[in-house]
């Protein structure tokens, strides 16, 4: 009976449904599973990728023997016998019908898509009065010669108000989830606080790393301000900008450390800019949309198309979300990193 | 209507990758498969906006040299939404990732059931 | 244009810019310019309210220099007005009420976020009424769900973190979901804007094209909305969420969160898709077999709860089923008896969840209901609050629970297939309902056996219990209000629904 398992347990169906259910790893080694409690934190690890301050955490977890905690794996715990009957049943009922489901919805939209407008066609209803009006005169009317940042920023700025505003909310969130207050009093807060403090894992006066920071920072922050400078006059704007700044500095900070980073910027700056930035855009915004909603003159020139200095008020805002953009890139890393900036 | 459905190639991929996330989120027990397969399902969510734009044969919609005619440029409209949208997906699954760390430096785990189960042990003591 | 029709406009921007400067407040100032915001609002809600009854009809407010299809509008009517004063006000009950708890279940350094997240949640449920656009819709509903999320978690004990991760995916299920839907509505119709795409889809509807397109947008936006809403089998997220957050968050998650997307449901129905269409659609079906199960289930579900917050929770599943049944029935009255249930759950339910922290406090905060035996002498205010909720929760005459189960009884008599059904539903959840809540109430008031107060008498300072008992108080009579003069508040439903056309 056992040896009719084994060979089931080897079959290739048995391989391909562990590898579907992500219980193996062709990429890693074949003895993964064989594997101590205490290794396997590792090997978790390792199958995820999580980042780097969560194998900082469990390291500390693993040096600390008080409170050692076997991790099972998830086909350890397939095996385990405290499973009852019915819990598998429904594990396989559940599967069964995400499947179905999954494959429900995918044929009640191709359903769909097969009486759909054709793709690329220039007479969909979509090309309406509302798109034309966008490409005719939207270098009138916003003065910008990209129609897409004409059409967020002036047309429909409502909308991307409200999408800085997500990007904001979500940050708060996270600052609530991952900000140590050293002064707080609340549970676990020490342990969090030294567990988050992996600055003995980074790499220390990495040459290679340096140098090459060197040269490519300068480039990444020239390229991310062209960028936002030009959003109203090509490809690009506030936020592709500011990701890209983000991105720069975080290579900085990988380079040179948080001694160098903190020294100007910390947590009090990351809110001044924000709330500068923001502010700014909320009133900007606000005046904008009251003197349109009472018939108005807004009273800010739009200047000669194609200039950098045109378009009224769009470059401002793309500099304000350039700037909020960035900062919360970066306050992301560095919150995931070790919850502080 | 196969056909159409090739000719509508675009929409298909999205709609097929669409259910491959939904699946990822609904069958695995790991939270940052789900928080992948989240990302592909939204994604998915933005190629099928997008395809929607675009017009064969049209230039992106950037005024070059005062062209402005309608039959230059493809549609602006769903390419602003998709701008739109990415933020949306950047600021939830920064959120998302931020509870999984939260989670794992608690449970020492990203399985679902298993932390289900030890939340359930943590209240009973 | 006059000044009162930029209010609604205004209210919006004061709750987003009272967040956004927030971030550099401390907890307490935050706290103050967060209660000032939603005093603010309110009162031009009410505002908006009194001119819209005035005039007798709609407007739109261009947002920006560009007129319907081609820039952002927002619109307001009567119902709009009546929703964001009740919104308002429940919510304002709701943060001051939970103040005491919220100031201990939230770290010290990050209670500025807190209201931020209060704040942006405002903003944003005021936005998905207001709204004219369907992609703006969009935008807010996203805010509104990582603010839920932020509710949520902002305890960050280990039960908080799981429950927020769920809500998180399954909202992101159900945006995704709408988004797909809105995709293919823009895609038949080339508008996002609701007036336009109202044209547009009664244009596609004369000429008979795109036939199954616009079911499966409906049912993809219906199904979307549903899932945030938690409807029935969708509802897996509700009671761990509502059940073990901070007070505040409990009462705004289930009194406001998820009555705004159904709001916004009934808004695309009417708005866009047309009330016509969705009725010969088997869509209403749909959602009445969904709202008749739940409102089954979820009873069944909350009697077998031992947790009396859990309890609630679950109640909260039947009261959405009640809501979507109301929409299921697919004529004028039942749309009306929905959206004044949603007004009844609001303000009945906020209560509950806000009248139970001042049982919990003098019962040595246990989860198990039995702890709360005699908790009705120790905190007589809030026993009589928490008794007026579960009344109204069942029906009794007189309170607005009652009011809204006559409509739906009487609404269900206009539609001869969904009679039946409705009327046995409606009495077998009653039966339930009265099983449960009772059995709390009476657990309430029996007296404590020897022994049984185990746990520590929550100390609180006087500022907090004034703030909880002027909360209890407001609620019972906004209960109260809402029961014995529903003749208004059911002409003006009426009449904002006969705008929405």
């Amino acid at each position: 009976m056992s040896r009719r398992k084994d060979d089931l347990a080897g079959s290739r169906w048995m391989k391909f449904k562990r590898w579907l259910d992500g219980e193996v790893d062709p990429l890693m080694a074949p003895d993964m599973e064989t594997m101590a409690p205490g290794q396997v934190a590792a090997a978790v690890r390792a199958d995820t990728a999580a980042p780097e301050q969560v194998e900082a955490a469990t390291e500390m977890q693993l040096a600390s023997p008080a409170e050692k905690q076997p991790t099972c794996s998830a086909g350890q715990r397939a095996a385990s016998p405290t499973k009852r009957r019915g819990q598998k049943i429904y594990d396989r009922f559940y599967q069964v019908m995400s499947i179905v489901l999954c494959m429900g919805i995918i044929a009640v939209l191709l359903w769909t898509i097969a009486y759909l407008p054709v793709f690329g066609n220039a007479g969909n209803p979509d090309n309406n009065e509302v798109s034309a009006r966008y490409i005719e005169r939207g270098l009138q009317e916003t003065g910008a010669v990209n129609i897409v940042t004409g059409m967020i920023l002036d047309y429909r700025a409502f909308d991307t108000f409200g999408e800085s505003c997500v990007l904001f909310i979500a940050s708060c969130c996270v600052l609530v989830l991952l900000r140590i207050d050293k002064e707080s009093s609340a549970e676990g807060v020490q342990e969090r606080l030294k567990a988050a403090d992996d600055r003995r894992y980074e790499p220390k006066e990495d040459i290679i790393l340096q140098k090459c920071a060197m040269v490519l920072s300068p480039v990444i922050f020239v390229f991310g301000i062209y960028i936002i400078l030009n959003g109203h006059l090509s490809p690009g704007g506030g936020f592709s900008g500011g990701a890209v700044l983000g991105s720069g500095s975080i290579l900085y900070l990988n380079a040179f450390g948080f001694e160098k980073t903190e020294r100007f910027f910390n947590t009090r700056t990351y809110r001044r800019i924000t709330v500068t930035a923001l502010s700014f855009y909320c009133l900007a915004k606000s005046y904008s949309f009251f003197t349109g909603a009472n018939h108005m003159e807004s009273g800010i020139p739009l200047g000669t198309p194609g200039a950098i200095l045109s378009s009224g008020l769009i470059l401002p805002l793309n500099i304000c979300v350039g700037m909020v953009v960035a900062c919360t890139m970066y306050a992301f890393y560095t919150l995931f990193r070790k919850g502080d900036m | 209507m196969v056909s159409h459905l090739f000719s509508n190639i675009e929409e298909t991929v999205a709609v097929i990758l669409f259910g491959i996330g939904f699946t990822m989120l609904l069958l695995h027990r790991n939270l940052i498969k789900k928080i992948l397969g989240m990302n592909i399902m939204d994604t998915a969510v933005y190629l099928f906006l997008a395809a929607k734009g675009y017009i064969s044969g049209r230039m992106v919609p950037i005024v070059v040299d005062g062209v402005q005619d309608t039959s230059a440029y493809i549609n602006p409209v769903p390419s602003g939404l998709v701008l739109t949208g990415i933020v949306v997906s950047v600021s939830s699954t920064a959120l998302l990732l931020a509870l999984v760390i939260r989670i794992y430096g608690r449970y020492h785990s990203l399985d679902l059931d298993e932390i289900l189960m030890k939340v359930k042990k943590e209240e009973r003591s | 244009m006059t000044l009162v029709q930029n209010l609604p406009f205004f209210s919006i921007v004061i709750a987003m810019f009272s967040g956004i400067i927030s971030s550099v407040l401390t907890g307490k100032q935050a706290r103050n310019v967060s209660i000032g915001a939603i005093v603010v609002t309110t009162f031009m809600s009410a505002a908006v309210l009194a001119f819209c009854l005035k005039t007798g009809e709609s407007y739109t407010y261009m947002m920006g220099h560009f007129p319907a299809p081609w820039g952002n509008e927002i619109r307001a009517g009567v119902l709009e007005g009546l929703t964001a004063l009740l919104f308002g006000v429940v919510m304002l009950l709701s943060v001051v009420g939970g103040m005491g708890h919220t100031f201990e279940d939230v770290e010290g350094s990050k209670l500025n976020l807190f209201f931020i997240v209060i704040d942006l949640m405002l903003s944003s449920l005021l936005a998905l009424i207001y709204t004219n656009d369907l992609f703006t819709a969009y935008v807010f509903v996203e805010i509104n769900t990582i603010a839920g999320c932020g509710l949520i978690m902002i305890r960050q004990v280990g039960r908080s973190f799981t429950s927020a991760i769920r809500y998180l995916m399954m909202s992101q299920l159900g945006s995704g979901l709408f988004l797909i839907g809105l995709t293919l509505l823009y895609d038949v119709t080339g508008h996002l804007l609701m007036s336009p795409a109202k044209e547009a889809v009664a244009a596609i509807e004369a000429s008979g094209s795109y036939e199954i397109p616009m079911l499966v947008i409906l049912a993809v936006i219906s199904v979307g909305l549903a899932i945030k809403s938690g409807l029935y089998p969708f509802h897996s997220w509700i009671p761990d969420t509502y059940g073990y957050a901070t007070p505040t968050a409990s009462a705004i998650l289930s009194g406001l969160v998820s009555k705004g997307y159904i709001f916004l449901l009934i808004k695309i129905f009417y708005r866009v898709i047309g009330r016509e269409n969705v009725i010969n659609s088997r869509i209403v079906n749909v959602l009445f077999l969904f709202g008749l199960v739940g409102m089954i289930m979820g009873s069944v579900r909350a009697m077998l709860e031992k947790d009396t917050r859990r309890m609630i929770a679950y109640s909260s599943v039947a009261q959405i089923g009640y809501i979507y049944l109301g929409l299921g029935l697919g004529t004028q009255d039942g749309v009306i008896a929905a959206i004044f249930h949603m007004f009844t759950h609001s303000a009945t339910k906020a209560l509950l969840f806000i009248s139970a922290v001042g049982l919990y406090e003098v019962s040595g905060d246990k989860k198990d209901y039995l702890s709360l035996r005699g908790a009705g002498y120790r905190n007589p205010l809030a026993g009589i609050g928490f008794t007026v909720g579960a009344l109204s929760m069942v029906g009794f005459p007189m309170l607005s629970g009652f009011i809204s189960k006559l409509l739906f009884a009487s609404s269900a008599l206009e539609s001869p297939h969904k009679m039946l059904p409705t009327l046995i539903g409606l009495a077998v959840s009653t039966v339930l309902n009265a099983v449960y809540f009772l059995r709390l109430v009476t657990t309430l008031y029996s007296p404590a056996t020897a022994g049984a107060l185990v746990g520590e008498v929550r100390k609180r300072t006087r500022a907090a219990h004034w703030m909880l008992g002027g909360a209890t108080c407001c609620f019972i009579l906004l209960n109260l209000i809402l029961g014995s003069f529903s003749q208004p508040v059911v002409r003006a439903i009426a009449e904002g629904l006969a705008m929405f056309e």
